[in-house]
């Protein structure tokens, strides 16, 4: 099948068709040719916060492990306590390598007694599939990459929940939040998570990638009454950045540990011996991740160095943009020292050559109104 | 894609009118704006800044990039929209329209310029 290869070129996701029809515009995102926008980013962007939009995820890796050793399995290979975890939940987690850097962020979803759906980055897919299987390889499981023989497609904002119970599957809106189940929609056998990437409430769906054409298509028809448009990358990242959640490759990478990432709040590092555990019980974080913010509408973006008050380099910004809902510039920004600057520190951004302030601030940015 | 035939054009996406003077109106190009995404920030040239032909005279910022502006013609910034300053997604919605940039008065001289069909060919090239 064309666009279904590991070797050659650039990846082209089972909807590529339906995104040619509705004119998007494309760009190449970790090996994938996906839609960064179907029109207005900043449009796009809206439809999530107010009423809901509809994204292509087919990019994201996704493996299925089945056996008794998934859960023991998944203790010893990534991050947390996957074995203990409930049927139905899901739970953010990361792979870390010995030295307890980041491989790859993702999220466990615990389908079954003896099965678990894991969803990671595109562009870590074959490393996190190399890791996997070599952290398992002592434990009673299958591990199966299912990335090209499935599609993901994400319905997120507020109407969200209205969208998904008019395509026909109102008992997903009784889900919570980070909770997964399989269901099936018009015979055709679907996992659907209540998890996300721009700080609404919303779905991730995953199905047969031959299915994905029809289940978009019903999304599109079920969403048009309340508003939902289709959305590209540019805006997902603005929603992510809004709502502080890391980008691996920007916040987070093979020289950050997840509290140097900002995630400390998801390391138990006493709960299990993972890999990479000992390491971060050892290690005292060389960084931290804060959010800024600017004035006026020059956005700091990924790269862009810091500097204290005193003129000390103090670090880089990881993702900035002029923050489409609150008007102003903000940024991810990892910090050097051992301590992290408090909350209305002011520190210097080299915005190509002009030393700009930008103020420590708590984050999230954004966070939904809660109904 | 629109291009109209009455502008010249340089490889970088802008747009010029009456590029020998009395007075040259810039702008980008409807392929850039759309390329660039919405564009939400603009820094053009100041009034009576003078401008080189070729070389970078402001810059475009949309929300996923930075874009360097470069001057089509020189001369001097006779004025600048500040309507599109205020509200850059005039860029977006009508590039060769409501969405210029800034104007050149007088003229002196001008970078290197494409006409209409030539344009067409330097874009059509990139899809």
């Amino acid at each position: 099948m064309a666009g279904v290869s590991d070797t050659v070129g650039l990846l082209q996701s089972p909807l590529d068709a339906v995104h040619r029809r509705l004119g998007a515009t494309f760009t190449d995102f970790g090996g994938w040719e996906l839609p960064v926008r179907f029109g207005s980013d900043l449009a796009e962007h809206k439809a999530v916060r107010t009423a809901a939009g509809q994204f292509d995820l087919s990019h994201m890796a996704q493996f299925d492990l089945v056996g008794p050793g998934a859960g023991p399995g998944l203790d010893y290979a990534l991050m947390g306590e996957h074995s203990t975890m409930p049927l139905g939940r899901a739970s953010y987690s990361m792979i870390l390598t010995p030295e307890g850097t980041v491989i790859d962020d993702l999220i466990v979803y615990r389908l079954g007694q003896e099965h678990y759906f894991v969803i990671s980055n595109a562009a870590n897919r074959l490393v996190v599939a190399a890791a996997l299987k070599e952290r398992l390889a002592g434990f009673d499981t299958t591990l199966e990459d299912q990335t090209l023989a499935r599609a993901l497609i994400a319905v997120q904002g507020p109407a969200s929940l209205d969208v998904i119970s008019a395509a026909g599957l109102p008992q997903a809106t009784q889900l919570g939040y980070y909770r997964a189940m399989e269901y099936t929609l018009e015979a055709v056998p679907i996992v659907v998570a209540r998890t996300g990437y721009t700080g609404e409430n919303g779905f991730e769906v995953s199905c047969p990638r031959e299915e994905a054409e029809d289940l978009w298509q019903l999304f599109a028809r079920a969403g048009e009454p309340f508003g939902l448009v289709p959305c590209g990358l540019a805006c997902r990242d603005t929603l992510r950045l809004e709502a502080a959640m890391p980008l691996y490759g920007h916040e987070l990478d093979l020289d950050t540990t997840p509290i140097e990432g900002g995630q400390g709040a998801f390391v138990r590092p006493k709960a299990a011996d993972f890999v990479g555990a000992a390491a971060l019980r050892e290690r005292t974080p060389r960084k931290h991740l804060v959010g800024l913010r600017g004035e006026g509408r020059r956005a700091a973006r990924a790269g862009y160095q810091l500097s204290a008050p005193d003129g000390a380099p103090a670090g880089h910004v990881t993702s900035g943009a002029l923050s489409p809902t609150l008007g102003y510039p903000i940024a991810l920004a990892s910090v050097l020292g051992p301590e992290a600057p408090a909350a209305g520190t002011v520190l210097q951004v080299d915005i190509r050559g002009t030393s700009t302030p930008y103020t420590v601030v708590p984050t999230p940015f954004y966070t939904k109104e809660k109904k | 894609m629109t291009i109209p035939a009455s502008l010249s054009y340089t490889a970088d996406h802008e747009w010029v009118s009456a590029p020998q003077g009395p007075t040259a109106r810039v702008g980008v190009t409807e392929y850039a704006a759309q390329a660039l995404g919405d564009v939400v920030f603009l820094d053009l040239p100041a009034v009576g800044q003078a401008v080189t032909g070729g070389e970078q005279c402001g810059e475009i910022e949309s929300t996923k990039s930075v874009s360097a502006l470069f001057a089509p013609v020189s001369g001097t910034v006779s004025a600048v929209n500040q309507a599109a300053v205020d509200a850059p997604e005039l860029v977006n919605e009508d590039p060769f329209g409501e969405g210029w940039l800034f104007e050149v008065s007088p003229v002196s001289g001008q970078g290197e310029l494409l006409g209409a069909e030539a344009y067409a060919a330097l874009t059509a090239e990139g899809e």
